[in-house]
């Protein structure tokens, strides 16, 4: 089967799907404990087979003969017919890779490993083999569904205590032909459910003459019976629920699910192709195998189950940008409010502030779109953890909570690594194996807990194991061996334990190819700090370490404090605000004539004048006179001396660049509630600037 | 999106006449492709920006983006005058080596929009006045009178991203 450039966009959305469904089945699998899930299994059954019946569809033989195999296992263990073993289960993991390899392949038009494939497929054939086959047959039905008018309906006999059947009413509009769906193959998914009759209603049906014969003018009353769970019928029927009218109605028993209500829609945009999926000229549902849109429907809703919609990020963009110029204008008729009739000022006024609570809401959904749940940075550590731990000898429980945490798309990309390289780690140096947890009287299997949570407008990521804990006194002879920490110097435990972000820091006594090489957490540390983040690590020797994350939620919007400097106003993120002081006049030191120092509490401070960096006449120029902002980055801090402090408000952060250039000192720019742009000042590299030039003047006067 | 502006306008010229808008720069007139003017707006306050050259005055929000607003007098070296009435920000789009960019350039006054028959220019001669030659695409000759058309990538583009910027050249 070749493909046209029409399909190729189905395709490419096929072997998405594909993906999604892995990962559904993967987490499954990794969920199946010693009983068996029936929900699960019943998942990741679905998954497998969403991609046998698309790749089929598709002309992807190969991956449809093998997805066979897998689905066949799936079937035997969802039917209760085989038990759920930790083999299988490896198996089907193995599986899995290797249907993400030939999708790979397949979609590179790479050949594929049929090495591997042959392995597998004898792998499943052995387990199937272990005991006989009893899957229990589907019931059938009449061959002639659909078509016939008339099909033989067999009343609901097995009607009895509980739902056993489902009535459903199935008018479609007159173009789901032309949209390319095939009712028929609807019927015959129904089928497999079940015992299945149709009633076609050929009521609609016009005289020859006047009979198009690419509409569908049938209706249905189908009857399904068998326990049939609603979802599975949804899941039929997800394709086309825009095009028809659908009623199901339990048949038999408790019918304590309403009839669901007409669900009716726009009509999607499927490309309403040249060729349409009927060429039978009485209306009646060709068999045509080129209708994509019944097969791949189960495949998106197994994967989107949280209804989740692709948007390119442009787009997101273009909308913020425009909500943001919504709240300026905003701001702006507020102000005029000020100036007129009395009489119509109040309701002016409250019309205003209609407005200004709509458009606030529409910005904060808006933003929304951009935040995903950090589930899709955490769905991958169950499989990450099951294997390694199983490579490594060790017994692991990994916990997750607050998956559901929402972050920033962009930061949520750039902070997986960290956290594969982080949990890795913490396996591999953290936990201990088996006997040693038993000989320290621990629990033999360990712990390791993924956390995230919202705490003050910043998203904190912990990752806890109750394993070893550093070793202080090796960390502290490692540090002082390679000159990182002087003979003679005092370190708090705190301190100690942050050493192992030192970069060419490792104290594993061997390198293994998992961890060790003394690369990782320095770069932990930096790729975090890149973000506007912060990591910490905390340890009790014998009880495990944490590690925790701070992360702006997203790197689109910022905390700022206003800071006034003559008459600009300046934004200064407020993470990296330790405090503000006023400092009098004997605190204040001046090195060798030029830079001025402050003492805060045991530290001196130099002190960064925004005017002389940034060339604007302040109120004043003595640091006695205005406010000290302490600021902190990369673990260096200094004063910023500004006239005033103004308002603390969220910014959305808009860069220099895209119309101009990077300017030192300046992160980027933003554009405030008067609709006048105000800059964001680059902390990290303003203190940088100062100590940098702090330490040429000492080479010069040296 | 300016384009919708300019393509309805009358092209009486031949194939290869093309549209110039005009000002007025201390006295002399210069013209810009019409084709990269994005809007011309009124003079409005504007966001200093540290560590730029005198010619940058500063950036100002053009409905949601960060436009950074340049001094022609100060770029050509001429004597600066007190912003009036008639000092106008014309936003342009121009190429630089690092893409698109849009930046608004303030001008003493908008005049006219001509058609501009490629027979009727000419090449600048080594020394041209006040500007320098490079930025001179052509001179033009309409009712008698001299237009200085300029090579706005090469005028803008350059000074606003690859130009090294001396610190404190603004002091």
């Amino acid at each position: 089967m070749t493909i046209d450039p029409e399909m190729a966009e189905i395709v490419k959305v096929f072997f998405q799907e594909s993906r999604e469904g892995l990962d559904a089945m993967e987490s499954g699998l990794l969920g199946l404990g010693a009983t068996a899930d029936t929900e699960n299994i019943n998942t990741i059954f679905r998954a497998a087979h969403s991609i046998k019946g698309g790749s089929a569809t598709f002309g992807f033989a190969e991956v449809a003969a093998f997805t066979h195999g897998v689905e066949t296992l799936l079937d035997e263990m969802r039917n209760g017919v085989r038990p759920v073993t930790s083999e299988a289960v490896q198996t089907l993991l193995q599986a899995c890779d290797c249907l993400r390899e030939m999708i790979a392949a397949t979609e590179a038009e790479q050949p594929l490993d049929q090495g591997r494939i042959a392995t597998l497929n004898s792998d499943i054939t052995h387990i199937l083999g272990e005991r006989p086959n009893e899957a229990p047959a589907p019931a059938s039905s009449a061959a002639n569904h659909g078509a016939g008018p008339a099909a033989p309906k067999p009343g609901t006999a097995a009607a009895a205590e509980q739902p056993t059947g489902w009535r459903i009413v199935f008018e479609p509009v007159a173009e789901l032909l032309r949209l390319r769906n095939e009712p028929t193959r609807m019927f015959a998914e129904l089928e497999r459910l079940g015992t299945f009759a149709a009633q076609a209603d050929v009521s609609r049906l016009p005289a020859l003459d006047a009979l198009d014969p690419e509409s569908c003018y049938l209706s249905w009353t189908l009857e399904v019976s068998g326990q049939i769970p609603r979802p599975k019928l949804d899941e039929i029927f997800d394709w086309v629920d825009s095009h028809c009218r659908l009623e199901f109605t339990p048949t038999g028993g408790s019918a304590a699910v309403a009839p669901q209500a007409a669900v009716q829609a726009v009509p999607q945009a499927v490309a309403p192709s040249a060729a349409p999926a009927a060429e039978a000229k009485a209306a009646v549902p060709a068999e045509a195998e080129r209708s994509p849109a019944a097969v791949s429907a189960p495949v998106q809703k197994a994967a989107a189950e949280s209804g989740s919609i692709r948007v390119a990020t442009e787009k997101v963009d273009g909308i913020i940008n425009l909500v943001g110029e919504l709240l300026i204008t905003q701001s702006m008729l507020s102000g005029f409010a000020d100036g007129i009739d009395p009489d119509d000022l109040d309701r002016l006024r409250q019309g205003l502030s209609q407005l200004a609570r709509n458009t606030r809401e529409l910005q904060e959904s808006v933003m929304q779109i951009r935040m995903l749940p950090i589930s899709f940075a955490f769905n991958r550590f169950p499989r990450i953890v099951h294997d390694l731990s199983r490579k490594l000898g060790k017994k692991v429980e990994l916990k997750l909570s607050g998956e559901g945490t929402e972050l920033d798309k962009t930061v949520l990309e750039k902070i997986s690594d960290p956290l594969v390289h982080l949990v890795r780690n913490a396996l591999d140096h953290g936990l201990e194996i088996p006997d040693r947890r038993v000989a320290t009287g621990k629990q033999e299997t360990g712990t390791l807990e993924l956390a995230a949570f919202h705490e003050g407008g910043n998203i904190i990521i912990e990752v806890r194991d109750d394993g070893a804990g550093l070793n202080k006194t090796k960390i502290l002879q490692k540090a002082r061996e390679r000159g990182l920490v002087a003979a003679d110097q005092e370190l708090t435990d705190e301190q100690i334990d942050n050493l192992i972000f030192m970069p060419g820091f490792s104290t594993a006594d061997q390198i293994s190819d998992v961890s060790g090489r003394g690369v990782g957490m320095d770069v932990v540390r930096r790729n975090i700090n890149d973000l506007g983040g912060h990591v910490q690590i905390s340890s009790k020797e014998g009880l495990g370490s944490t590690i925790r994350i701070r992360l702006p939620l997203t790197l689109a919007i910022l905390d700022g404090q206003l800071v006034r400097v003559g008459k600009e106003v300046y934004i200064i993120s407020l993470l990296a605000i330790v405090e503000t002081i006023q400092v009098p006049r004997e605190r204040v030191n001046k090195l060798v004539g030029r830079t001025e120092v402050f003492r805060l509490r045991e530290e001196y401070l130099p002190v960064v004048k925004l005017c002389d960096q940034f060339g604007v006449e302040p109120d004043s120029r003595s640091a006695e006179d205005g406010l000290l902002v302490v600021v902190e980055a990369d673990g260096k801090r200094a004063g910023v001396l500004v006239d005033d402090l103004l308002a603390q408000q969220q910014v959305v952060i808009k860069s220099l660049e895209s119309n101009f250039k990077s300017v030192s000192g300046i992160a980027g720019a933003t554009i405030l509630g008067d609709g006048t742009v105000a800059l964001i000042i680059d902390v990290p590299g303003l203190i940088r600037s100062v100590i940098n030039s702090a330490g040429a003047i000492s080479a010069h006067a040296a | 999106m300016s384009t919708a502006k300019t393509t309805g306008a009358d092209r009486s010229g031949t194939d290869s006449s093309e549209q110039y808008l005009t000002f007025m720069l201390a006295g002399e007139e210069y013209g810009v492709d019409i084709l990269r003017v994005q809007e011309i707006k009124g003079w409005d306050k504007v966001t200093r920006i540290p560590h730029t050259p005198d010619y940058v005055l500063g950036v100002i929000n053009l409905r949601g983006a960060v436009v950074p607003i340049l001094d022609l007098r100060r770029r050509f070296g001429l004597e600066t005058i007190e912003f009036g009435p008639t000092t106008v920000v014309i936003v342009v789009r121009v190429m630089s080596g690092r893409g698109e960019r849009t930046v608004g350039v303030v001008v003493d006054a908008v005049s006219e929009v001509y058609n501009v028959d490629a027979d009727d220019t000419k090449p600048p001669p080594d020394v041209c006045g006040s500007v320098d030659t490079v930025f001179v695409k052509a001179l033009a000759t309409i009712e008698e009178k001299m237009l200085i058309l300029l090579d706005i990538d090469r005028l803008i583009g350059n000074s606003i991203v690859d130009e090294v910027v001396p610190a404190g050249a603004a002091a």
